[in-house]
């Protein structure tokens, strides 16, 4: 993604030192006028990627909307960390219905505003992979056909970890969770076709689709900044690292999500009524195992004998994405 | 007063229309589905102002109503049978954020085997969802009590449920009564919400809520669901000063004075049932009949009160608990608890079977003679059944029931060779 086209410093990502940029280019997480929509005390594990990247996304929206937001959020961590009633976290007007209703909800705010002519007020949905990819995948396609005027946000970790780290329809093969243990002949996770959402967003040629990660705030902030100001339906999929489902290191969030990227396993595109209209590219490809190795749910991959297989096949999933999305710069291999 | 030749269905998306929804979710089921048409018409031609989604599911129509309603908009959808089924975890969800959502059910039966027909065993499985239950008698009181319906919803901030019979009443045409739009904006005022989504006041709606305040938010539900016992024949009444009829309430007495054995009915059956009463008292019988108009909140006092004096007590309900019997009879033995009268339950009309004043005659005037059972099911073919029974007793058989049947007489299509 290239909406900052010069380049201050090479430090392998996008990162730019605000003190170098005009106040109106900086990001919303540094300006004290934030709005903390997602304000600390909550429960999310330390190192929680879904924290992070709500936190991120929901203030950026708020920036965008000029505070007008009204957010619908699904069953899952994000909503039970949130919310133990009787406190919460959100800064803004939000709404917890089910699992799996989330987009729909969001849709019959937006009808409300719309109806009562509040014109100013913009709808978010939100939800993990398991709300957005299995249980509540009707209703988001419904949202999305009908081009409600929401913009639903998905933060995958890959799993269903509120319930105690199972697998989803977004986890990726191989992998270790509560059902698909490493046991057998195949351990973790089959090799399925996959259900890669953001192709299903866009090919109900919504105005917006966008993938981002936890990795480059800025990427993501200029996306949902893009997204809110959209009229009809947008869909955002954030990849937000989980410790403890992934058995990774806390400290070890913002370098996974950056290396999915890097590594091609999670690229990261936009595109505009279903036709891709801008890459990020890899800046310094690396090997997937890099990205593997620190997690623990790819442990049984490794080791004394590792499955080099197995390995080999997800880096060709990899190399698939980066031919598939064009993700390396010319000339560089 | 204006009447108007029209199906039952289009005289309640009149009176919808009439009560000014701001949001409405439409979803196709029979016979649920004129209604929803009607309004989508309406809203289309510009005569309604009114977001309209046609929503992907049922489950999908009752988010969507529990997020415009949340959000302050006056909210209506309508459903039936397999539609409410699939919507359940919203309409559950619905009640338990105390949102004022009004919602038609075009009572049908539940499948498998599959059937389209009426029955009420779709807005009974319902009954402890924590809405509100209507039932209407008749297509006129359908319109009215769905008027009612928005008062009461909103004053209690409790979603409510308006029953009427899948096509008995939907599909019916007869001259009703559309009120004016002046009648029902005195009636109805405008939706104020006492707490919306709305980004100049932020709050959080549908918070976990943990062991140490569950207990104390359900009673409360219940508590709040028990003021509409008041609050129900007090709206009947305002409504009986401003449109000239009796609708609503909670129960609905005829020549039960005196009567020896009631009749305890709910919906449109209980015009059949009074043209019988009519019938029998005309030829001496002591009998009368009480129509419940509340399922939910369930009038225990009004019902006890209603059949004193009553000897024998029959309830003739469109559903049952499968496994141990009568839905609404369990709930009378409730109001009689103690009184030591006998109630006797009979299951009529499952799946559409019509209910005739002939069998109605019959098997009142074996209630009145005490020779009914405690469960009886209205017009059983026992020959089908027994036969099966005895055969199932022989060889065991699994598998769909209806099937099955028609396996054993021999008439099953994939057999054919």
């Amino acid at each position: 993604m290239s909406y900052q086209p010069v380049k201050f410093y090479q430090t392998g990502t996008f990162t730019v030192g605000n003190r170098l940029l005009d106040e109106s280019d900086r990001s919303v997480q540094a300006t004290t006028a934030r709005n903390n929509s997602l304000n600390s005390g909550h429960r999310a594990c330390q190192g929680c990627g879904e924290a992070l990247g709500a936190r991120y996304a929901i203030d950026a929206a708020m920036a965008a909307s000029n505070r007008q937001l009204i957010a619908a959020n699904a069953t899952g961590c994000l909503e039970v960390f949130s919310t133990p009633y009787p406190e919460t976290s959100w800064q803004m007007p939000w709404i917890h219905s089910l699992f799996g209703n989330a987009p729909a909800v969001a849709s019959g705010v937006a009808a409300a505003m719309r109806i009562k002519g509040r014109t100013e007020v913009r709808v978010v949905a939100q939800g993990g992979d398991g709300s957005t990819t299995d249980i509540g995948f009707g209703c988001l396609s419904g949202m999305f056909e009908r081009n409600d005027d929401v913009l639903y946000i998905c933060y995958d970790n890959e799993g269903y970890m509120n319930t105690g780290v199972q697998r989803s329809s977004a986890t990726p093969p191989a992998v270790r969770t509560a059902t698909t243990m490493p046991l057998g002949p195949e351990p973790g996770n089959v090799f399925g076709q996959g259900k890669y959402l953001p192709a299903i967003a866009m090919a109900h040629r919504i105005p917006f689709v966008a993938t981002a990660t936890v990795a480059d705030l800025r990427d993501l902030e200029h996306k949902v900044k893009h997204a809110i100001n959209i009229r009809g339906a947008k869909y955002i999929h954030i990849f937000v690292p989980c410790p403890l489902g992934w058995g990774s290191a806390s400290h070890d969030t913002i370098n996974l999500a950056y290396m999915a990227k890097e590594c091609g396993l999670f690229p990261v595109f936009q595109a505009e009524y279903g036709k891709i209209t801008g890459v990020s590219k890899i800046r310094k490809p690396i090997p997937v195992e890099d990205y593997m190795k620190p997690q623990r749910r790819y442990a049984h991959l490794f080791g004394k004998n590792p499955a080099l297989e197995t390995i080999a096949k997800i880096q060709a999933r990899a190399d698939e994405n980066i031919s598939t999305y064009g993700l390396l710069e010319e000339g560089v291999n | 007063m204006t009447l108007k030749q029209i199906e039952g269905s289009h005289g309640v998306a009149e009176t919808i229309a009439l009560c000014r929804p701001e949001v409405i979710c439409a979803y196709p089921i029979s016979p649920q589905t004129h209604i929803v048409e009607g309004l989508g018409e309406m809203v289309k031609a510009g005569e309604l102002r009114a977001e309209y989604l046609n929503v992907e599911s049922e489950f999908a129509a009752m988010s969507v109503a529990i997020g415009s309603s949340a959000a302050g908009a006056r909210t209506y959808t309508a459903t039936a049978s397999q539609g409410l089924l699939f919507m359940v975890e919203a309409v559950y969800n619905a009640a338990g954020l105390g949102l004022p959502i009004v919602m038609t059910v075009a009572n049908r039966a539940i499948g498998a085997p599959i059937n389209i027909w009426n029955d009420h065993s779709d807005s009974m499985s319902q009954r402890d969802c924590g809405w509100i239950q209507l039932f209407a008698e008749t297509n006129q009181e359908a319109m009215d009590l769905h008027i009612q319906a928005f008062k009461l919803a909103e004053e209690l901030s409790l979603p409510v449920m308006v029953c009427m019979d899948g096509f008995i009443l939907t599909h019916a045409y007869e001259r009703l009564d559309v009120p004016t739009q002046e009648q029902v904006d005195a009636f109805l005022p405008p939706f104020e919400p006492r707490q919306i989504l709305d980004p100049s006041h932020p709050v959080s709606i549908g918070a976990m809520v943990g062991p140490e305040a569950f207990t104390e938010v359900r009673y409360l539900a219940h508590a709040k669901q028990l003021q509409a016992l008041d609050l129900l024949p007090e709206i009947s009444a305002d409504f009986k000063k401003s449109f000239g009829r009796d609708s609503g309430g909670l129960i609905r007495p005829y020549k039960t004075e005196g009567a020896e054995t009631i009749v305890i009915a709910l919906g449109s059956v209980l015009g059949t049932i009074k043209d019988v009463i009519d019938e029998m008292q005309e030829a001496g019988c002591s009998i009368g009949v009480l129509g419940i108009t509340s399922f939910r909140p369930f009038p225990l006092d009004a019902i006890r009160d209603a059949l004193k004096g009553a000897k024998r007590i029959v309830v003739l309900e469109k559903c049952f608990a499968v496994g141990v019997g009568g839905i609404v009879a369990t709930n009378v033995r409730m109001a009689l608890e103690g009184s030591g009268q006998q109630v006797r339950t009979v299951v009529a009309g499952l799946g559409g079977r019509a209910i005739t004043m002939s069998s109605l005659h019959a098997i009142f005037l074996e209630a009145m003679a005490g020779k009914l059972e405690a469960l009886t099911f209205l017009d059983l073919n026992s020959e089908v059944v027994d036969h099966v029974l005895e055969l199932e007793r022989n060889v065991r058989l699994s598998g769909p029931v209806a099937e099955s049947v028609l396996r054993n007489i021999g008439t099953v299509a994939s057999n054919i060779a």
